[in-house]
């Protein structure tokens, strides 16, 4: 197993770590008997995401898949940012190896638990906008919720 | 940059001495070991040399005990499928190891349980060592085989064998041990520990990668696994691996001769190493602390994830292992970790270091100056290690 130099960058410099202290929106998805959490902050300043911050455990693909999600939201409208999906992380770092794609299906949840916080926040019911959040895509007979 | 190869564990470098031994037979004497001419009975005689030098370091009887085979998956192979295969005939179906053995000979195991074996997977408590009560309790009628190894690969913890060894002796049980991490490391000597057969493999002794050893007590017949021509007594049919025999068999020489000075060395750096690593806050060693290999460290740090902490080493020129899950490509952690009782979340955390003859103690400074750093920032941004703190 190989990580391209995009991951390792992101790795070794992760970008947008850390809280937000007065965050629009925190998300969080993932366990730590998988072996990897995401939390995202997002800070949103009428439609547009105008910071993100991250706050991860978990491997190197949790760690870049995390940061590249960040840079790939911030600035961009909630409406963009709801387009984001796990592909475009993984093109953005040139790949990741078979088994590190579901880091990039969290960091995809990650965001998208974040926009959900947001809404609800905001009083609106976010499961019509954002979808359902998968914790993770592990099946893995611990009894969470998406081995069921 | 200082280059620290702290995972001997995994492998060690070729030892240059070895390397010459070796370089006869990968050039100039290249020939099969079966032709009649004179290079191929001058590789010939080298390798019936290697085979009495291996027999003499681990107290074989006979030379004609050692076969010598691709490494150590493929011995514990032989030794567990050949004797289950042999003794099935005589309806015994029953085989006793441990639950944190190599999967060279879990997952063999497996495959015998496929094949209508009934296999008992005895605990390894919270140190990491089986007790040899619990094997004679385990023996049945029908036990064919008893296969407990003598270190453990991941956390070091050497077994109770002679003790073992004796138990099945006395019950007429065979008992085979992995031996690949303990060789050339502890004192074995396969006739006092009553050992029925015995895998190792050069590579973990700074010898060759692809060249191993069986050694089988004279008497017991294991049946083939390899079948073709009539090499190793037409037990492992296969051209000889002349330089990696040759190769082994220096390597464990040289293992064997600096063995106490070699563990004088490394139990001090270890258990520096240990006590330092056990100042950054709720951290633990795995395994039990005085009964382990004097070159091994396996620790956990909790909130951290062990494959982060493996590449930030090495991008500070350290190599080392870690069981997390995912290093393994699984979704589980060790099962080693496992096995000793730490729950996943913890084992996801852990750091294998392994030392060998090349590393020093300015390598356990350097370790030392870098794991509590990484850790440190690594928890700087773990929503673990945050949950960690908050509950405490």
């Amino acid at each position: 197993m190989a990580y391209s130099e995009k991951v390792m960058d992101h790795f070794a410099n992760p970008r947008n770590v850390g809280e937000i202290p007065d965050a629009s929106g925190v998300g969080e998805v993932g366990n730590s008997k998988c072996g990897d959490i995401m939390r995202m902050y997002i800070k949103v300043e009428g439609n547009v995401i105008t910071d993100c911050k991250f706050k991860t455990f978990g491997c190197g693909a949790a760690i870049a898949t995390s940061s590249m999600a960040t840079e790939l939201i911030k600035g961009k409208t909630i409406d963009e940012a709801l387009k984001l999906t796990n592909k475009a992380v993984m093109e953005a770092l040139d790949g990741l190896p078979a088994v590190k794609v579901h880091c990039s299906v969290l960091a995809e949840q990650a965001i998208k638990a974040a926009l959900s916080d947001y809404y609800t926040k905001m009083g609106v019911d976010p499961e019509p906008i954002v979808g359902k959040i998968k914790e993770c895509d592990h099946d893995h007979g611990c009894g969470c919720e998406s081995c069921s | 940059m200082r280059k620290v190869y702290a995972d001997n564990a995994a492998t060690t470098a070729l030892s240059p001495k070895v390397l010459d031994k070796m370089m006869p037979y990968l050039t100039t004497v290249f020939g099969n070991p079966s032709s009649l001419y004179q290079i191929g009975s001058e590789a010939k005689e080298a390798v019936e040399e290697a085979r009495e030098t291996v027999a003499n370091l681990i107290g074989a009887a006979h030379p004609s005990e050692i076969y010598f085979t691709s490494g150590g998956s493929e011995s514990d192979n032989w030794a567990i499928k050949g004797v289950a295969a042999t003794l099935m005939k005589k309806g015994k179906k029953h085989i006793i190891t441990s639950k944190f053995e190599h999967h060279a000979v879990l997952h063999t195991c497996k495959a015998l349980e496929k094949q209508g074996f009934e296999v008992t997977y005895l605990d390894v408590y919270e140190n990491g060592i089986v007790k040899a009560e619990d094997v004679k309790n385990a023996i049945r009628p029908d036990t064919a085989l008893v296969t407990i190894m003598y270190a453990n690969n991941e956390i070091g913890t050497i077994q109770p064998i002679a003790e073992i060894g004796k138990i099945c002796r006395e019950a007429k049980v065979l008992f085979h041990t992995d031996a690949v991490q303990a060789m050339g490391n502890v004192p074995i000597n396969v006739v006092d520990d009553n050992i029925d057969l015995l895998s190792l493999t050069a590579h973990k002794f700074h010898g060759p990668k692809g060249c191993g050893a069986l050694y089988i007590r004279r008497g017991v017949r294991p049946d083939v696994l390899i079948d073709g021509g009539a090499q190793e007594k037409g037990r492992r049919a296969g051209t000889e691996n002349v330089a990696g025999i040759v190769g082994l068999a220096e390597a464990l020489k040289i293992a064997v001769q600096t063995m106490d000075e070699r563990k004088e060395k490394l139990t001090k750096m270890r258990n520096r190493l240990i006590d330092g690593l056990l100042k950054i806050e709720r951290s633990r060693l795995n395994g039990d602390r005085e009964n382990r290999l004097s070159g091994n460290i396996n620790m956990c740090f909790e909130g951290i994830e062990g494959e982060s902490l493996l590449l930030r080493l090495d991008l500070a020129g350290i190599s080392a292992s870690s069981g997390s899950a995912c290093t393994s490509g699984d979704l589980d952690p060790s099962h080693v970790l496992l096995s000793i009782g730490l729950p996943h979340e913890i084992a996801h955390g852990s750091l294998r270091i392994s030392f060998s003859d090349e590393n020093s103690e300015e390598d356990v400074d350097y370790i030392l100056e870098n794991v509590p750093k990484i850790v440190e920032y690594l928890r700087s941004f773990s929503p673990l290690w945050d949950k960690i703190k908050s509950e405490n």
